[in-house]
């Protein structure tokens, strides 16, 4: 069952007279429970779709149903009460709050949920565990490496407990060893929580642990490897 | 970790500028309550003065003294009730850094004018029938520490002793209670006869200003007309003018100290105001990744800017009541040594209510623009930056 389905999506920017098609009739399902990896060059566009799926963003024309919800023409308010329930977001920079220690980052989106803050605290322990950071919970971003800073951001992503993971370059600003640690940690994510993870990546050895990759070009959907 | 501590954290992302926003609005709120505070006991001077009676004071010059024979003169007029005379004394106790003033009386007749003021019948007698006796308000006593029974010596200035002497001493036989409003009027009293006795004969018989009391407040101008037409082609010309407009001509440069602190305060609020804003807005753009990603995980464009303008509202009030609590502190330290100036030196909870209220305010005003530019930040356009 697809768990994202795209359908003829459109997207303008316009500035002035001058008008960009970033994306162009769009058609895209995802079944829950995959990885797919969203390739292709710079400026194609795959962070634009990306931001569609998790509902930061509206399309000029077509349809977003995530998770059975149409997204198209919701209200900002309702969006957000939306993505803080059903989508996790991953991002290239970690984007982490400076000011607040891991366990409190991680705990961040928790705050608008009605639980308790004995709950909270559990479920934020929990987080870390699955990421493996349970013993710097009370260090500072800038007290953590980025392939730590990165698992503090996917254990925010997590901690809701959400049904689809976005990630937009999760491994662009690591090295080699520290992006692999992340990429086998989305695949647990996956594999073992059934998180739905669309990755946007431009490294192929990254795109290789998802189970399809697609690639987009000028906007356009250009091919599906399974 | 709940959204206060969100706020709290926040709040001290830039811990020295935090500190010095938070020192500038400390430094601004202890200036408020400190100056309102001045202001307010001037103030309750001018308030309290009573409507009945009738400063009778040389036309010319406050230094210039007048006449005691025109008391009788005075005392003769229909529709005044009572008559008492009052001379600045000057002089110091001690030292110029204690300052009250020191005025010969006829015992009697002052605290029969001044019905306000709470002397007991033992304490009245005592200080009518010692020829050095003197009283002094109570919160004056206590803070030189005299007790009734000590001699207490004052170098004279303006009047001098008839041998030339300069020390003047007497005997405090008793305290008066001036209910804490009597701002300028506490003061040390003695005896006027033994004064005008004791002082340099060419100065005998001279008095600094008569009080009137007026049997009908609603006559008091006309009567103030008739005194001073009585003495206009004498030697001595007097001005007369009800109590209350005569403390607050004495008072006019207070008048012009509340101008002048209001301007003060304002000029410094208002620099506060572009200090805090500016900071606030700084703080705001260094943080519109972090907006974006709090949008982004679910919190509304509402929830944003409340965060904003409850930061801001904290850092103010936080400011505002470090202030004013030192302001608290600061008058409970000084305020006995300027009791006797002031009557009573203590923060009004009218001014600490104002000065919270404008702590506040000056909070929403400062994170108005940066709350409203959060709530409409879009989570792309922020992320791409
Ligand atoms: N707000 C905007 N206004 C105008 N053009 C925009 C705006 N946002 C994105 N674009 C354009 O849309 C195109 C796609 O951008 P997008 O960020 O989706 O590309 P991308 O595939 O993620 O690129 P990269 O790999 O560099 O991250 C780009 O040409 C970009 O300049
Ligand atoms: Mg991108």
């Amino acid at each position: 069952m697809a768990i994202v389905s795209l359908k003829g999506i459109d997207k303008v920017y316009t500035k002035g007279r001058e008008t960009v098609e970033v994306l162009e009739g769009i058609d895209l399902e995802i079944d829950e429970g995959d990885f797919v990896a969203l390739m292709g060059p710079s400026g194609s566009g795959k962070t634009t779709l990306l931001n569609l799926i998790g509902g930061i963003d509206q399309p000029t024309r077509g349809s977003v149903v995530v998770g059975g919800q149409q997204l198209v023409g919701l209200s900002s308010n309702k969006l957000a009460k939306w993505r803080s329930e059903n989508i996790g977001f991953i991002f290239q920079s970690y984007n982490l709050l400076p000011v607040l220690t891991a366990q409190r980052n991680v705990a961040l989106p928790l705050l608008l949920t009605k639980l308790s803050a004995a709950q909270r605290r559990r479920r934020t322990e929990v987080a870390l565990q699955i990421v493996g950071l349970e013993d710097r919970a009370k260090h500072k971003p800038g007290e953590l490496s980025g392939g730590q800073q990165q698992r503090v951001a996917i254990a925010r992503a997590i901690v809701a407990d959400p049904a689809v993971l976005i990630c937009d370059e999760p491994t662009g600003d690591l090295d080699r060893d520290t992006a692999n640690e992340i990429l086998d940690l989305l695949e647990i994510l996956n594999k073992d929580y059934g998180k739905t993870i669309i990755m946007v990546t431009h490294d192929p050895k990254a795109a290789s642990h998802a189970h399809h990759i697609l690639e987009l070009d000028k906007g356009q959907l250009v091919k599906q490897v399974a | 970790m709940n959204k206060f501590s969100l706020i709290w954290s926040n709040l001290f992302r830039r811990k020295v500028r935090t500190f010095l926003i938070l020192f500038s609005v400390l430094v601004a709120f202890l200036l408020f309550a400190l100056l309102r505070t001045v202001a307010g006991a001037f103030e309750v001077g001018i308030d309290f003065a009573g409507v009945d009676r009738l400063n009778v004071s040389p036309k010319y010059s406050i230094i210039d003294p007048l006449p005691i024979t025109h008391l009788n003169e005075i005392d003769r007029l229909e529709g005044v009730a009572s008559i008492t005379h009052q001379t600045w004394f000057g002089g110091t106790y001690q030292g110029l850094n204690n300052f009250f003033p020191k005025f010969p009386v006829n015992p009697r007749a002052y605290f029969a004018m001044y019905s306000e003021f709470e002397i007991s019948d033992v304490h009245l007698e005592a200080f009518a029938n010692s020829r050095t006796g003197a009283v002094v308000p109570e919160s004056m006593a206590r803070q030189y520490d005299w007790q009734v029974g000590d001699r207490i010596p004052i170098e004279g200035d303006i009047w001098l002793m008839a041998d030339g002497g300069k020390l003047w001493e007497f005997d405090l036989v008793g305290t008066y209670t001036t209910g804490g409003e009597a701002g300028l009027s506490s003061a040390f009293l003695f005896n006027y006869d033994y004064f005008d006795e004791a002082r340099v004969e060419q100065t005998q018989g001279l008095v600094g200003w008569f009080t009137v009391k007026v049997a009908n407040p609603d006559e008091a101008a006309a009567l103030a007309a008739e005194i001073d037409a009585l003495f206009e082609n004498s030697m001595n010309p007097t001005r007369s003018a009800t109590e209350a407009e005569f403390t607050r001509q004495f008072a006019s440069q207070v008048g012009d100290i509340g101008l002048m602190m209001n301007g003060i305060l304002s000029a410094v609020f208002f620099t506060i105001l572009l200090l805090t804003a500016n900071t606030m807005m700084q703080t705001f753009r260094e943080r519109i990744p972090e907006l974006a990603v709090l949008k982004t995980v679910g919190f509304t464009d509402v929830a944003v800017s409340l965060l904003i303008m409850s930061e801001s509202i904290l850092l103010c009030a936080l400011g505002g009541a470090l202030g004013i609590g030192l302001a608290i502190l600061v008058s409970d330290a000084i305020g006995p040594q300027v009791e006797a100036f002031f009557g009573t030196f203590r923060l009004s909870t009218a001014t600490i209510g104002t000065g919270m209220a404008i702590a506040v305010l000056l909070g929403i005003v400062v994170g108005l623009f940066p709350a409203l530019s959060a709530n409409r930040l879009q989570i792309v356009d922020a992320l791409r930056k």
